[in-house]
């Protein structure tokens, strides 16, 4: 199998993201929050890599830290929005009928709205943790995986061999996990990553709005918001972190890309 | 009745039933959600005495539906009640900041949009040559950048560095001559047309790309016309109702932009007055701004199915 090289570097990048993220600890030259310097904003030394940040952090270990935050957060959201979201949606499919009108039209209902609007007024009454944002952010996307899921189990449910279990008496439980399951597998996973930038950026944009991850925690984008009023004075810290999201959804992107052109599939929206 | 008009009718009745519900959404998030506004007015410290007095003052002793409805006919009655946490007039601020916005929205949208039609043009016409794949790449990349990047670095290079236009847009007064406020704000609105720039190019470019597989366009073609007159002549009149359609979605789009870039800038719209009381806890605010975001958001994509209708010649011409 030849890999293209526009995938190829996206796997690397994306591999490198996450290896970071996992050995956040072993790598990070400094404690997330150890204040290692007097001097706030320090340019880049080969003592602090990346300098300093708005309070005399190491940056760049801050950054390492603030990356596990943000792709630990966009993980956990994607799997609750696609298991919550294929399932209902396989639900709905084989079950027809008022359900999936019901379930449908409510899903029309959400997406009538941009979920960052939605998220924010849902923010303003609930606290503000990790385990709220990753469950609201998590339902508000299984609306699109649901649109998704639903029309691949529609196409999938009128197949023989799906009507062939059902002659043979097997249950809905069989009908969504061993017959549709399996076969709307391919088109879910070249979804997935596109999810996941999207939920890259979506957390990275509350917590840039300071209305995410909380400090001292931070994630990409909160360390955005934290050093962003160094930009006036000409300092570039903000700048890196920015940069770091963009690059991952990029690799994702291009990773994603390369999956979806493997395997014919429908495709979910943005925004 | 012309079923045209049926048709119009319907989808907007379809559009006020959507922004009814929305508005329900909109209420009950701040409601069923745990959480008690006379409580975080008051703090933890609060007598009893206090807490039940606010809650009589603020209604909140009332059933939700009584609530809600209460809400609603403010609403209707361009009532939007008092900010918890300024206690002043919530329609007064929102009106000031929506016109803000709205500027800042309607430069954005008159440069995008031609420079959208016009790029996407370009990629169909050199279709799979560099002009095309350049157009894609950047589309990709903007997909995945974040609006905040965006606006940062222009912020950064061509606010502080270079120094051409003020890096944030405090100096914004709504009062002063059009030339003073488009310099205050040229940042913010170039960040927001280069966010739905890309979204708006790759669609139209796909619209125009659609209409191009059809039969009238090989005829022409083999007539021997020219790549960009086939285009102009027969494709883009055909494409108008799809790109219509994109532009109205983007522009929907942009509700989402402004919160970011308002941010950034420091500018006084209504995303930066949305935010500011989220994180103040300031519900009625909040629910006064998400319903007015999403009544714009609901409007634009209600015009864009109205545009399609419209230019649907099979809808306006019926057998």
């Amino acid at each position: 199998m030849r890999i293209p090289p526009a995938a190829l570097i996206g796997l690397f990048f994306t591999a490198l993201y996450f290896l970071m993220a996992i050995f956040a600890p072993l790598i990070a030259p400094y404690g997330m929050a150890e204040v290692v310097s007097n001097d706030i904003w320090l340019p880049p030394s080969s003592e602090f890599l990346l300098g300093t940040d708005n309070l005399g952090r190491d940056l760049l270990s801050r950054m390492i830290y603030g990356g596990r935050t943000t792709i630990f957060i966009a993980t956990a959201a994607t799997l609750i929005s696609f298991t919550t979201g294929s399932i209902l949606g396989f639900f709905a499919a084989v079950v027809g009928d008022w359900v999936d009108q019901a379930l449908s039209r409510f899903v029309d209902l959400i997406m009538s709205i941009p979920s960052l609007i939605l998220a924010l007024v849902i923010l303003s009454v609930t606290p503000i943790t990790v385990g709220v944002l990753i469950v609201i952010m998590g339902f508000l996307d299984a609306t699109r995986v649901f649109r998704l899921a639903r029309a691949v189990a529609v196409d999938i449910n009128v197949m023989d061999y799906v009507e062939a279990a059902k002659l043979r008496g097997e249950g809905r439980g069989w009908i969504i996990f061993r017959e549709i399951l399996p076969n709307a597998l391919s088109p879910l996973v070249a979804e997935m990553g596109l999810r996941f930038i999207f939920m890259v950026l979506f957390i990275s944009t509350l917590s840039f709005l300071g209305l995410g991850v909380q400090p001292p925690a931070a994630d990409w984008g909160g360390i955005v918001k934290e050093n962003a009023e160094g930009i006036t004075y000409g300092i570039g810290a903000a700048l890196y972190p920015a940069i770091a999201i963009s690059t991952l959804a990029i690799s994702v992107n291009l990773v994603a890309d390369w999956v979806l052109n493997r395997t014919t599939s429908l495709k979910g929206g943005r925004g | 009745m012309s079923p045209i008009v049926k048709l119009l009718a319907q989808r907007i009745a379809l559009g006020l039933l959507l922004l009814f519900l929305v508005s329900i959404l909109i209420f009950a998030g701040t409601i069923v959600l745990p959480g008690d506004v006379a409580q975080s007015i008051l703090g933890q410290s609060a007598t009893p005495e206090a807490l039940a007095n606010l809650r009589a003052e603020l209604g909140l002793d009332e059933p939700p539906v009584a609530r809600y409805f209460n809400w609603l006919f403010g609403v209707f009655q361009g009532d939007l009640g008092t900010a918890l946490t300024s206690g002043q007039d919530i329609a007064t601020a929102i009106g000031k900041r929506l016109g803000n916005t709205l500027f800042l929205a309607f430069w954005a949208a008159i440069i995008a949009v031609p420079l959208a039609i016009f790029l996407g043009l370009l990629a169909v016409r050199y279709r799979e040559r560099w002009p095309d794949k350049l157009i894609s790449a950047v589309t990709l990349a903007s997909i995945s950048v974040p609006e905040f990047l965006i606006g940062y670095i222009l912020m950064f290079f061509i606010g502080v560095k270079l120094g051409w236009f003020p890096p944030t847009a405090i100096s914004y007064r709504p009062d002063a001559d059009l030339l003073t406020k488009l310099s205050a704000v040229a940042l913010p609105i170039a960040v927001l047309t280069l966010v739905v720039l890309a979204h708006m190019m790759r669609m139209t470019r796909a619209a125009i790309l659609n209409v191009m597989q059809s039969a009238y366009i090989e005829t022409a073609e083999l007539k021997g016309l020219r790549m960009f007159t086939i285009i102009w002549r027969h494709a883009f009149p055909n494409s108008v109702a799809p790109v219509v359609n994109v532009v109205m979605l983007n522009l929907a789009y942009l509700v989402v932009g402004v919160v970011v870039v308002e941010v950034v800038f420091v500018y006084p719209g209504m995303g930066g007055y949305l935010v500011d009381h989220v994180s103040k806890r300031d519900i009625p605010v909040v629910q006064a701004c998400g319903l007015i975001f999403a009544a714009v958001y609901i409007g634009l994509n209600l015009i864009a199915d109205v545009v399609s209708i419209l230019a649907n010649p099979r809808l306006r011409h019926p057998k």
